[in-house]
């Protein structure tokens, strides 16, 4: 039986550490690799090969099942993926091509800083096979990058995704952050307004997570920094909505817009409970109900790939409650909605009081689906629960 | 060494009045009675220093905890006088110090000759301690002044000693001065106790009469009665009957505490000790009564039995609707040891099912709550307390109103509420604070005393109701601790009352109704109002609160619908993380109450019904 095996790959190395961000990378003074952030092309090559291992080892675990997968996206996620050398990313998508079946419209996405862009740059991502490029822009406002603790100078970001362009990359995506603390309304249009401004296909824009642990987390517990009322940046996705959908963007999850037929696959992947495998330090996969992560650090990741092969930290077997609550909890956010037809009367009756003050598309209510209206959207975390419990 | 081994001390039912002295401790929380009580311990070696513990007497945990006595204890100890070189009994009764326990105190007061008082030389006397010192004094008990803590630093024992002696018409030398931490001046103490305080009188030969000070249950022994035998005696297999109700018993077991209790012959005149007589339930041996031989019974009972009377009512619901059996268990339980509670079941369209309880005063309801949660393991929801109307209505009816919720709706010609002398004791820079306080709340000047230079007693009659409502939280803080309150009861007053209703999207919440006079109706409308505002969480639509009298709206605020409820980010590794909060979301879902659609945390309730320092923490509650 062939099935589709999305892959995710990890690259947990970041020149420096932004203020808010507690995804699990690491700058080379948390690696002991001194403060040039060039240190980390000397230890990039040998974790390029852990990964290369970890991919075969993927392999066998796919072919003890006795199926084969074909693989229809790659997503190189950081951390920084383009503080590597293009070559040596590319001999992971290499690997995942000799394991695998690669899909002919085979999506492979990398994540970039706009600071490490050059022409040269893009001609070798596109030449070791990435077709999509997705770069962090976050804001256009120079004091709202600041209070994130970014580095990247906007201006750059213009330049970087317009000469990705010239390059030849047909999938280009921007991330903003809206709700940082100290942006205003105007900032997040002029941030739009840019984003928009330049030739992509994609848009992500998220509210700001303060997260504990981060500089940013101890700035707010500390009262330093105050976050924007709730309220207003619920007015700043209502603004980037309209403002997108008037720009061709469509919704097709509530943080994220496309032209039509641009929607990136692989994200999907992962809203409608595919199966993919990430590779890497803390790298999550998801296989048929069963879902496995990796140990976190670079260092005991390398340990175990050596040891044994098998870099897995920890696993857990969805029961049937926890695959539909995550079906519930993923695919409501999700344009295409959910049926709520299997759902409890109780239930339902209590999605009624949604549907009334609009928060629910009343068409798709007709039609048995649950879909979120713009407002819906902003307390879909709350209908998920109304839905759960 | 004046302590007398125990195997060698005068033998309880052989011991002659002579040779007893009968006193208790009368002290402010915090002025160190349970130190003075385990130092005597220690000295009379009725405890052996290696079994020593801190607070000895006080056996619940909550006692401890909180520093209080809530039952009383009678200690049996042995002591050989410094002065005469003779041997003695002393009995030491401890009596709970809080206004709420007056009448269990005024019963242990009965059974002694002679009282401690007992004053902190930092802090001087407090309204409690004079309260319960002038039971003491209608007893005819003989008063030995004692001023405690004199070793520290802030000790001032002449002014102290200048303003006991001034209340108790003594010279301040003849205030002893000790300390129960270090042992000082105890022993001279013990040895004034034998030489001031009167020998009991009573006829050995007359029908027994004993006088019950204190029931506690016991879940292995069932209740254990402490009594003062009177005249006659008392011994094991004696086919005894309580007075008040006519029930017979057998006295299974007699003995005396010391401080464990020991099995004994029985107890002789002016003997203090404990009966057991297999009975599971307190009332059915109750603190004032007399106990007397069921075939040779007494002519007449010792003098001040009283039912206990609750003055203050409040609404005790499980957090968990599916505990409701478990709260009534627990209520029954400790109803075996609490004679003064009373509790019928109650429901409330906010809150479910619970029971209405009636306490004694605040501290009592305070400790109920804590025992129901802490020995039963439950979590409790208790509305705001209120005290007991007498409501009259416009076509004459009479009706006892314990619960807003009962209030009539219709025409009302007149209601009554409970009125309370207070007492107030504090330095006098707090004079103008103290009666501002009390005019706020419908005070009535009494009179004022100065105790010493600086420090003044204030009187003033109160409705109970406002001193039930967080009086004593405004008092400790608009005079920074120092003031001390003690009231007691003396009648009821007609007052203008009238009761405010909060509406929640125009329904009728029934556990945030109250009864307030008409000038604060509008100031507890918007108080409370505000308060909800803050407590009930945004949700998916706009929440009108409103208060009113009847159908006339005296207050609104409004809760706007929530706008973002929505994590931005959800991807691979956030799955699991996310699914897992959604987990905990359903854990703190439990702990909402619906009211109508809205959803209110119990945190709301609580704090609502509460004063506004427990705010902040409902809040922060609310939010993890």
């Amino acid at each position: 039986m062939i099935t589709d095996l999305a892959f995710y790959v990890h690259i947990p190395y970041c020149a420096r550490r932004c203020g808010y961000c507690d995804f699990n990378t690491y700058t080379p003074t948390e690696l002991s690799l001194g403060s040039d952030p060039a240190a980390i092309s000397t230890i990039s090559h040998s974790y390029i090969d852990l990964l290369l291992q970890e991919i075969s080892h993927a392999q066998r675990v796919v072919e003890e099942t006795g199926s084969s997968a074909r693989v229809p996206t790659i997503f190189f996620g950081g951390g920084t993926p383009t503080l590597l050398d293009a070559s040596d990313l590319g001999r992971v998508i290499t690997q995942i091509q000799s394991g695998f079946e690669l899909a002919p419209d085979c999506e492979i996405t990398i994540e970039a800083n706009p600071d490490t862009i050059t022409p040269e740059k893009l001609d070798d991502l596109l030449d070791a096979g990435f077709n999509r490029i997705s770069f962090g822009m976050q804001s256009a406002a120079p004091h709202v990058l600041a209070a994130l603790d970014r580095t990247h100078n906007p201006d750059n970001v213009e330049r970087s995704v317009k000469l990705a362009q010239q390059a030849g990359f047909k999938e280009l995506s921007v991330d903003l952050i809206y709700g940082t603390p100290g942006e205003s309304m105007a900032d997040w249009e002029q941030s739009v307004d840019l984003a928009l401004s330049l030739p992509i296909t994609h848009i992500s824009a998220y509210a700001l997570i303060v997260e504990s642990g981060t500089k940013l987390g101890a700035q707010v517990k500390r009262g330093e920094v105050v976050m924007p009322d709730d309220d207003q940046t619920a007015d700043k996705y209502l603004l980037a909505d309209e403002k997108f959908n008037a720009a061709g963007f469509d919704w097709y999850e509530l943080s994220n817009w496309a032209k039509p037929g641009s929607e990136c696959r692989h994200n999907i992947t992962y809203w409608q409970g595919g199966d993919w495998w990430g590779a890497g330090p803390g790298a999550h996969s998801h296989i048929q109900g069963r879902r496995f992560w990796n140990v976190k650090h670079p260092t005991a990741y390398g340990q175990r790939i050596l040891a044994s092969g098998n870099p897995m930290a920890d696993e857990e077997i969805l029961d049937s409650t926890a695959q539909q609550s995550e079906r519930v909890m993923l695919e409501l956010r999700m344009r295409s909605g959910i049926s709520y037809e299997n759902f409890d009367a109780k239930v339902i009756e209590g999605l009624g009081e949604y549907l009334r003050e609009g928060y629910l598309v009343s068409e798709a209510w007709q039609r048995g689906r649950l879909v979120l209206t713009q407002s819906g959207r902003l307390i879909a975390d709350r209908i998920v629960r109304q839905i759960l419990f | 060494m004046p302590a007398i081994p125990l195997a060698n001390a005068p033998a309880p039912a052989q011991t002659k009045p002579e040779q007893i002295r009968n006193f208790c401790i009368i002290a402010h929380i915090d002025h160190g009675k349970s130190t003075l009580a385990d130092r005597m311990l220690g000295i009379t070696e009725v405890v052996e220093q290696r079994n020593m513990r801190a607070q000895y007497l006080d056996r619940m945990d909550i006692e401890r905890e909180r520093g209080i006595t809530i039952k009383s204890q009678a200690v049996r100890l042995p002591w050989r006088s410094g002065i005469d070189g003779q041997e003695y009994i002393l009995n030491m009764i401890d009596t709970p110090g809080h206004v709420d326990f007056t009448y269990e105190v005024s019963r242990s007061l009965a059974a002694c000759e002679g009282a401690v008082l007992l004053v902190d030389c930092a802090q001087g006397i407090e309204a409690q301690t004079l309260a319960n010192l002038y039971l003491a004094m209608e007893n005819n008990l003989t008063i030995i002044p004692v001023l405690n803590k004199i070793d520290l630093p802030a000790a001032q024992p002449e002014k102290f000693a200048e303003e006991l002696a001034k209340l108790i018409g003594c010279q301040p030398e003849d205030v002893l001065r000790v300390s129960g931490k270090t042992g000082v001046g105890v022993e001279e103490l013990l040895d004034q106790i034998v030489a001031q305080i009167p020998a009991p009188v009573g006829d050995a030969s007359a029908p027994t009469r004993a006088l019950i000070f204190d029931s506690v249950y016991d879940s292995y022994r069932g209740v254990v009665t402490y009594v003062r035998v009177v005249d006659g005696k008392l011994t094991p297999r004696d086919q005894i009957q309580m007075f008040s109700t006519g029930v017979r018993h057998e006295a299974l077991e007699v003995g005396v505490i010391s401080p464990e209790p020991v099995v004994s012959k029985g107890l002789g005149v002016g003997e203090v000790g404990y009966v057991i007589t297999g009975v599971k339930d307190v009332r059915q041996s109750r603190v004032g009564d007399t106990i007397t031989m069921h075939n040779n019974p007494a002519k007449q009972a010792l003098a001040g039995y009283k039912d206990p009377r609750p003055m203050v009512f409040s609404g005790l619901f499980p957090l968990d609707g599916a505990d409701f059996p478990l709260l009534r268990e627990a209520l029954d339980k400790l109803q075996l040891n609490d004679a003064a509670l009373v509790y019928e079941p109650e429901s409330s369209a906010a809150l479910g099912f619970g029971f209405r309880c009636g306490f004694l005063g605040l501290l009592h309801m305070e400790i109920v709550r804590e025992r129901l949660e802490r020995e039963s393991n439950l979590s409790l929801i208790s509305t705001a307390p209120n005290v007991v109307y007498s409501v009259t209505t416009g076509d004459g009816k009479e009706m006892t109103v314990t619960n807003p919720s009962e209030y009539p709706d219709g025409k009302i010609e007149k209601v009554e509420e409970p009125i309370v002398r207070a007492t107030v004791l504090a330095p006098s820079e707090f004079i103008g604070t103290i009666m501002e306080l009390c005019q706020e709340r419908r005070g009535i000047l009494l009179g004022m005393d100065y105790l010493s230079e600086d420090r003044v007693e204030i009187r003033y009659t109160l409705p109970l109701a406002e001193i039930v409502f967080d009086f004593f939280d405004q008092l400790k803080s608009r005079t920074r601790g120092y003031a001390s309150l003690d009231y007691e009861p003396v009648g009821e007053a007609e007052a203008d009352l009238v009761k405010v209703d909060i509406l929640l999207q125009g329904e009728k919440v029934d556990a945030f109704s109250a009864i307030v006079h008409k000038d604060k109706a509008y100031a507890y409308g918007t108080m409370m109002t505000g308060k909800l505002r803050e407590l009930i969480p945004r949700q998916q639509f706009e929440i009108p609160i409103q208060a009113a009298i009847g159908g006339r709206i005296i207050a609104r605020e409004s809760i706007r619908a929530i706008r973002k409820d929505v994590l931005a980010k959800c991807y691979g590794g956030d799955i699991s993380r996310k699914r897992k909060l959604l987990e905990k979301q359903k854990e703190g879902k439990k702990r909402m109450k619906m009211v109508g659609r809205v959803e209110v945390p119990q945190e709301a309730f609580v704090a609502a019904l509460t004063t506004d320092a427990d705010i902040d923490k409902a809040k922060a509650k609310a939010k993890e």
